[in-house]
């Protein structure tokens, strides 16, 4: 039984394996994303990390003072996932 | 079946072992591998072993309930959100490092390049990083706590009610046999 509007045909599935496969082997034929050799961040990270937030940690200085903005985001994320399991768990009879 | 006696000494013998080695790792947080998240978890771990060893109901009577959980959780967020809240008071921004090398709390300057390093430095990372550590143990404490609630648990009349049922039953097999 094969539905007419359906996208889970093999013939599609086949399409998307292909195209995903060629946009992953475009850097080995000199195509790439974006230009990772103008971007400096990373260096700036390495040499500054130490003098402008006082951690030796490195990864620890780019996640609570570079990006605290987003390890905030996380801790928020954390609490309402807690505030899901107590939906979800929460007893209705005693 | 409850838990055995074994289980249950070697489980309170652990857990603080486990506690301790958490704190160390969110306390080192800015020196080593490691932060708020890791030790967080580390320390959620070891309530997790007091769960499996003592059921819900035990633990609601012989430690603390579920409800101080929520609460540690909600202490940790907050604690955050008043330290980047401060910065913007204090200084210039939202997550400003305003405590870092001036001499107050973990405001030891930091040497450049490769040092040992200094516990009392890096302003208010070693801060947000208790944060962090104290949502991510009692999100997950929290979490655990509620799932263990949903559980079905034996009491210990149960078992005893059912240990000479069975034997009874065995031995009229063999009786037959």
């Amino acid at each position: 039984m094969k539905e007419a509007g359906s996208i889970f045909q093999p013939r599609f599935a086949i399409v998307l394996i292909v195209l995903v496969t060629i946009i992953f082997l475009l850097p080995a034929f000199g195509l790439t994303f974006g230009a990772p050799e103008a971007t400096m961040t990373d260096q700036y990270y390495i040499d500054h990390s130490q003098t402008e937030t006082g951690a030796n940690n490195v990864v620890s200085a780019v996640v609570f003072d570079f990006r605290g903005f987003d390890t905030l985001g996380e801790a928020t994320v954390l609490f309402i996932a807690v505030l899901g399991v107590a939906m979800i768990f929460r007893r209705t009879h005693k | 079946m409850t838990i055995g006696l074994i289980v249950k000494t070697a489980g309170r013998l652990l857990v603080p072992f486990i506690f301790i080695f958490g704190f160390y790792i969110v306390a080192h947080g800015h020196l080593t591998p490691g932060g708020g998240f890791q030790g967080g978890a580390v320390i959620a771990t070891g309530v997790a072993l007091i769960l499996v060893c003592y059921y819900y109901r035990e633990c609601m009577e012989k430690f603390i309930p579920v409800s101080s959980f929520k609460l540690v959780e909600s202490a940790g967020l907050m604690l955050f959100i008043c330290t980047a809240l401060a910065g913007l008071v204090v200084a210039s921004g939202f997550l400003f490092n305003w405590l870092n090398a001036t001499g107050g709390l973990f405001g030891n300057a930091v040497a450049y390049g490769i040092n040992p390093g200094d516990l009392y430095t890096a302003g208010i990372i070693p801060i947000l990083n208790f944060a962090i550590g104290i949502e991510v143990f009692g999100a997950l404490s929290a979490v655990l706590m509620f799932m263990f609630a949903g559980l079905k648990e034996p009491t210990q009349e149960e078992d005893d009610a059912k240990a000479p049922v069975q034997n009874m039953h065995k031995g009229k097999k063999g009786v037959r046999k």
